[in-house]
């Protein structure tokens, strides 16, 4: 018989390896898809590290993928923190996105230093109010978040469809349902000459660690952790949950929509439908391997990019698809779960002594 | 009145029912699932990996009700990994669903591509057809409306009863509803919480799949990437919707393919109105809608969520 | 009580049940130390011993929910032949004909009680259920033992006396032949107490063994044989209740002599709190008060006697600032409370103890610091700007910890390391170090042992003294009994005029507990307290 007891408290080992080792084993398994697939299982694994590390461009593309992951991943990580299931980044992040469009895209223009932080506040805005929604929903009249935020991801992505057929149509696109470009003035700066990284990541990166202080040694912070741990506690202790569940709203939303203006000011200049290919949920796997801790983000962040561009750039050489990717996220995902239940129990097994 | 005339047509009431079934597999499904205490997020990613099986399976030679079988066989291998995770290991009920969901996917996506490199347009199969029963295919009305479906259509309808029944009318049922309210008044009774729970997740799952195979094998005749477009989401609001019961999820699933039919023959006469993305975007807010109206007195199986450990009281 | 006779015929061959050196360690802890225990058909052995005793995890041997590192358990077959029981197999357990009631029922509240006795003894994969079969069997038990209870209700429309003979129903139905209660009158008024017992006496007449676990002697004075005395791990006496001298059980339970709270007599001052006609309506009696008038003064400890479920949770929450009533009013200090919030009601000087310590008293991952200054944290001592004085609220810890004795690691450990006398004594620290002028103590010592109980007292007791209002929610007669200054009792969200303690008489309470003997409300008498008890 199999039995579990509680571990009193893992060690730093096991709260920082397990993750490590959980994406390691998602990346060993990845092995047997490609075996499958009848790829050449030793060379497919080197064009991946050569095509996420390879180079100064491709470094600088994996760390473009990471800066919508860290958004995404701290969306999720202070959500899940405070229990608050938002599965409905990918909605926020394209909300975002479209208010960043809607106002940047020649509404208004000024310098450098007003439009890309109007663009920001803008698409947070955007993010947050999505999450608020769901979340009030939940408090007032007790809706599973969960389920309202997911549909909210359809209800978006169709909506940004709508209006890139209406309001927002670029009129020189030819047909092509997709917005104007963001105006020079809004447009996030690159990092490195002729290279697509740009100053989004420096904003997720600030993000990370303001919200690791935020979360840590802020009076809010403190209530986040206190609802999300314990609700009912927290509740008799005087914290307002209704009110620390809106702050986590509008934080996870906002972080979200983040990304989504980022993906439109710095990577892509517009805003179509296939803006995202699925940040809002990947940023769970991240907030997942980084065991929602805020600055945990970036490194899973790094990690899940890295597989992302990896894959890509290995399917192009040698024609596997590159739903591989994916498939490695999600392993990774279990894994670490699983990875994490070890490190609150130990495992024990009872010999039986009769018969 | 146009509106009357769509209501009555019974070809409005075929779309309806035809739209309904895989609702009805998937609603049937998260409810087993769901009241045995464990919510199955993985629906979604089950649903994807039901269709791609079965139709691939018929693709390769199978034969359709061999089809039916591998799909299910799917749906089940993915329960399994969630109630493994969920039930003995206790774990997140929404990220192991959310994970599952992920890699059930991901992994119908790798298959389809790694089996089908370089087609532009997906392969066909020969699909399930409708029914031509003697007599009551003929029947006025319903004839058309219920019995010239597929007979996945029928399975369906048939499901509804057998989980009925077997939840209100067996010792395996009283048992299902036990380990959803109180684990320990089962363990109490000699029982094992761990087998129920991880048992019902995966003949929910199974069920959750035949909504994908129906999609792949009856509806149409092919697989599409992102064809399941949130129906296994819709079912889970379903489910809060139908009380977790078998009878008023057939009439929530059959609601919303009414609803979804109608707007359909709506959008062809106001149409030019409206754009079109309105009326795609009416099944989501019609679920939302639903989970509103039903949240205040959803009376949820006590232990949903609530993970139960060996020996604990 | 006719038992002495009855038990001292009992040969070996009536023997059902031997556990013999049972050895159970958990980490450095031995939980159970090589225990002895036997019991006979028809008799019933009660086990007596404070909480943390190590009762609980001797009878989860029993039933094969743990596996003991030493010793055997041996069962009389139906044949009458002893035989080892299989450890670690609760079915091994249930078909050996051991029945248990937990204190916490293990009852699916959504089925009817006929499917909760039924549930597991047919085969499970069939295509029908046959109840005829269990109802004729069933009349016959209820008609055999007074156990008499409607199985067509759901579970939960029962009162919790009817859930506990469902219980013990569902042990006869699988022909139990040896019963285990967990703290059985815990949930129960004296007089339903009694008819358990009437219960039980006839069980045994029958052929039943029962054992009785509990904590306190009188309860199972009146109706055991046999006495069992645990503590520490170790069974420390056994006798037959005929022998027993209260003083010395009581002793031989706690190890050393058992401190008693006095009350000093002092005498009562202004109003602090003062309820007016308060409804609340909930649809559900036990979340719901209906006309309650009561008033708390300074340096009195008003109790609130009654059988859980019956309106104490809407009371508390009310106090607690966490609810608000639907008509009526609330005053403190003689202004009207208009705005009900717990956070407000925490800096105003409302000391509040929950119901359920681990579950709305502490968040187990945050820290004993932070756990103690949770109330505090916005408070311009504790934080800056937002960010939060760790320094402050280390400070404050480490007097809390050595202050209250809360046995930790440190103030930095997980709360969730603490056992439940810690958490109570944290919670105490948390709320009294604030020198409240109002306290809401809910079920403050339940499941603590003595040592602990005693401390809570003390705490409460001094409070009083330095003038404090104290709520006093209990199910326990004697903790009312010896520390309140004035008694209301609650049913069915009706609280009666309070009475002084001293007038009451035990029996009395619990007829008004059972809601079997109204006093008359008289909301605009309160303060003529002393002798409403006699007017019913």
């Amino acid at each position: 018989m199999i039995r579990f007891e509680p571990r009193a408290n893992p060690g730093p080992v096991l709260t920082y390896g397990v993750p490590v080792i959980a994406a390691a084993i998602a990346i060993l398994l990845a092995a047997i898809p490609l075996a499958l697939a009848d790829a050449p299982i030793i060379r497919a694994y080197g064009l991946m590290i050569s095509g996420a590390f390879g180079s100064v461009f491709s470094i600088s593309e994996m760390l473009t993928r990471a800066t919508p992951l860290i958004l995404t991943g701290l969306a999720a990580a202070i959500a899940f923190r405070a229990k608050l299931w938002n599965i409905g980044a990918e909605g926020q992040l394209y909300m975002g996105a479209m208010a960043a469009v809607a106002i940047g895209s020649g509404v208004i223009d000024g310098p450098s230093w007003i439009m890309i932080p109007v663009v920001m506040i803008a698409g947070a805005i955007a993010g947050a109010l999505m999450l608020i929604g769901p979340t009030l929903m939940k408090t007032r009249l007790g809706v599973d978040e969960v389920v309202t935020t997911l549909l909210l991801n359809f209800i978006v992505l169709l909506f940004v469809q709508m209006m890139l057929e209406g309001a927002l149509k670029d009129p020189m696109s030819m047909g092509w349902p997709q917005s104007e470009p963001i105006i020079d003035s809004a447009v996030f700066p690159p990092l490195i000459e002729r290279m697509r990284v740009h100053f989004g990541l420096i904003i997720a990166l600030v993000s990370a660690i303001a919200l690791a202080v935020f979360v840590k040694r802020t009076v809010w912070g403190f209530e986040i952790r206190a609802v999300g741990e314990n609700a009912a506690a927290a509740k008799f202790a005087g914290i307002s949950v209704t009110k620390t569940m809106i702050l986590v709203a509008a934080l996870s939303g906002g972080l979200a929509g983040l990304a989504g203006v980022a993906e439109v000011a710095g990577t892509r200049g517009y805003l179509a439908t296939d803006l995202s290919p699925g940040y809002g949920y990947a940023g769970i796997v991240v907030a997942m391997l980084a065991r929602l801790s805020p600055v945990g983000v970036i490194a899973s962040a790094l990690f899940v990019a890295s597989v992302f561009v990896g894959a890509d750039s290995m399917s192009r050489a040698i024609g596997v698809s590159s739903y591989l990717a994916d498939l490695i996220v999600a392993m990774a995902l279990l894994c670490v779960l699983i990875g994490g239940f070890l490190t609150r129990f130990t495992v024990h097994f009872d010999r039986k002594t009769a018969g | 009145m146009e509106i009357i005339d769509i209501l009555l047509a019974a070809s409005f009431w075929e779309a309806a029912i035809r739209i309904a079934t895989p609702l009805i597999f998937g609603v049937l499904g998260a409810l087993v699932c769901e009241r045995a205490g464990v919510l199955n997020l993985g629906i979604e990613g089950i649903f994807t990996a039901g269709a791609m099986a079965g139709w691939m399976a018929v693709w390769l030679g199978a034969g359709l009700w061999a089809g039916v079988l591998v799909a299910a066989l799917a749906g089940a291998f993915f329960g399994l990994i969630h109630a493994i995770l969920t039930v003995p290991l206790g774990l997140s009920q929404h990220v192991s669903g959310i994970g599952v969901t992920l890699l059930a996917t991901s992994l119908s996506y790798f298959t389809y591509r790694t089996a089908l490199p370089d087609v532009s347009s997906p392969p066909r199969i020969e699909p399930f057809r409708p029914l031509d029963i003697p007599f009551l295919s003929d029947l006025p009305f319903i004839g058309q409306a219920l019995f010239s479906q597929t007979a996945m259509t029928m399975l369906a309808l048939v499901l509804v009863f057998v989980t009925g029944w077997v939840l209100y009318r067996t010792p395996l049922g009283l048992a299902i509803r036990a380990v959803g309210d109180n684990p320990s008044s089962v363990e109490a009774q000699g029982l094992s919480v761990y087998g129920l729970r991880i048992g019902a997740v995966v003949v929910g799952s199974s069920l959750m799949a035949l909504g994908g195979a129906f999609l792949t094998m009856s509806a149409f005749d092919a697989f599409f990437f992102g064809m399941i477009n949130g129906r296994g989401w819709v079912c889970i609001a379903l489910t809060v919707f139908a009380s977790w019961r078998p009878g008023k999820a057939l009439i929530g699933a059959l609601l919303f393919g009414a609803f979804d039919a109608f707007q359909v023959r709506l959008q062809t006469e106001v149409g030019a109105f409206l754009p079109s993305q309105v009326f795609l975007m009416m099944p989501y807010i019609l679920s939302i809608i639903a989970l509103i109206v039903v949240a205040r007195k959803a009376d949820y199986p006590k232990a949903l969520l609530v993970p139960w450990f060996k020996g604990q009281r | 009580m006719s038992s002495a006779a009855q038990t001292s015929q009992q040969t070996s061959q009536d023997l059902l049940l031997a556990l013999a050196g049972i050895t159970k360690r958990f980490g450095p802890l031995i939980a159970n130390d090589a225990i002895d225990l036997t019991v006979h058909k028809g008799e019933i052995v009660a086990l007596l011993g404070e909480n943390g005793a190590g009762k609980t995890t001797l009878m989860n041997i029993l039933f094969g929910h743990y596996v003991a590192d030493e010793g055997t358990v041996t069962v009389a077959a139906r044949d009458g032949n002893l035989e080892q029981l299989e450890p670690g197999a609760p079915q091994a357990a249930l078909d050996a004909g051991i029945g248990m009631v937990h204190q916490h029922f293990t009852l699916a509240e959504n089925l009817t009680g006929l499917d909760n006795i039924v549930l597991g003894t047919e085969p499970i994969f069939r295509l029908r259920r046959d109840r005829t079969k269990a109802r004729a069997k069933l009349a016959e038990l209820m008609a055999g033992s007074g156990l008499n209870v409607d199985l067509d209700q759901p579970v939960h429309k029962l009162t919790v006396g009817e859930k506990q003979r469902v219980e013990i129903l569902k042990a006869l139905y699988r022909d139990a032949r040896l019963l285990v209660l967990d703290e059985p009158t815990a949930v129960l008024t004296p007089q339903e107490a009694d008819s358990l017992f009437a219960v039980l006496r006839k069980l045994a007449q029958n052929g039943l063994a029962v054992i009785i676990i509990a904590h306190k002697l009188a309860e199972v004075l009146a109706v055991s044989h046999r006495i069992a005395v645990l503590r520490g791990g170790k069974k420390v006496g056994e006798m037959m209740t005929s022998d027993a001298d209260h003083r010395s059980i009581a002793e031989l339970m706690v190890g050393r002599e058992v401190p008693v709270s006095r009350r000093i007599a002092r005498e009562p001052g202004q109003p602090v709190l003062t309820l007016s006609d308060v409804t609340i309506d909930r649809g559900d009696s036990r979340r719901s008060l209906h006309g309650v008038s009561i008033t708390a003064h300074e340096g009195e400890i008003l109790g609130i006697a009654g059988v859980s479920g019956n309106g104490q949770a809407a009371l508390a929450q009310l106090i607690a600032g966490l609810d608000k009533p639907d008509h009526g009013s609330v005053e403190i200090f003689g202004q009207k409370v208009e705005k009900f919030d717990a956070h407000q009601f925490a800096q105003n000087g409302i000391a509040r103890i929950p119901e359920d310590r681990h579950h709305d008293g502490m968040v187990g991952s945050m820290t004993v610091a932070e756990n103690i200054a949770i109330e505090d944290v916005r408070n311009a001592g504790y934080q800056k700007f937002g960010f939060l004085d760790f320094e402050a609220i280390r400070k404050r810890a480490e007097h809390a910890i050595t202050d209250y004795d809360v046995r930790c690691p440190g103030p930095d450990a997980p709360a969730r390391l603490l056992s439940g006398g810690n958490i109570q004594k944290l919670i105490l620290a948390r709320v009294l170090e604030k020198s409240p002028k109002l306290i809401l103590a809910n079920q403050p010592s339940r499941g603590l042992d003595v040592g602990a109980q005693s401390e809570v007292h003390r705490r409460l007791l001094e409070a009083r003294q330095n003038g404090a209002a104290v709520i006093l929610i209990s199910e326990d007669l004697d903790e009312l009994l010896t520390i309140s200054d004035q008694i209301a009792v609650i049913h069915a969200g009706h609280i009666t005029p309070a009475m002084a303690t001293d007038t009451i008489d035990r029996s009395e309470l619990g007829l008004m507990m059972a809601g079997q003997k109204k006093t008359h409300h008289a909301p605009t008498n309160q303060k003529t307290t002393t002798h409403s008890g006699e007017t019913a």
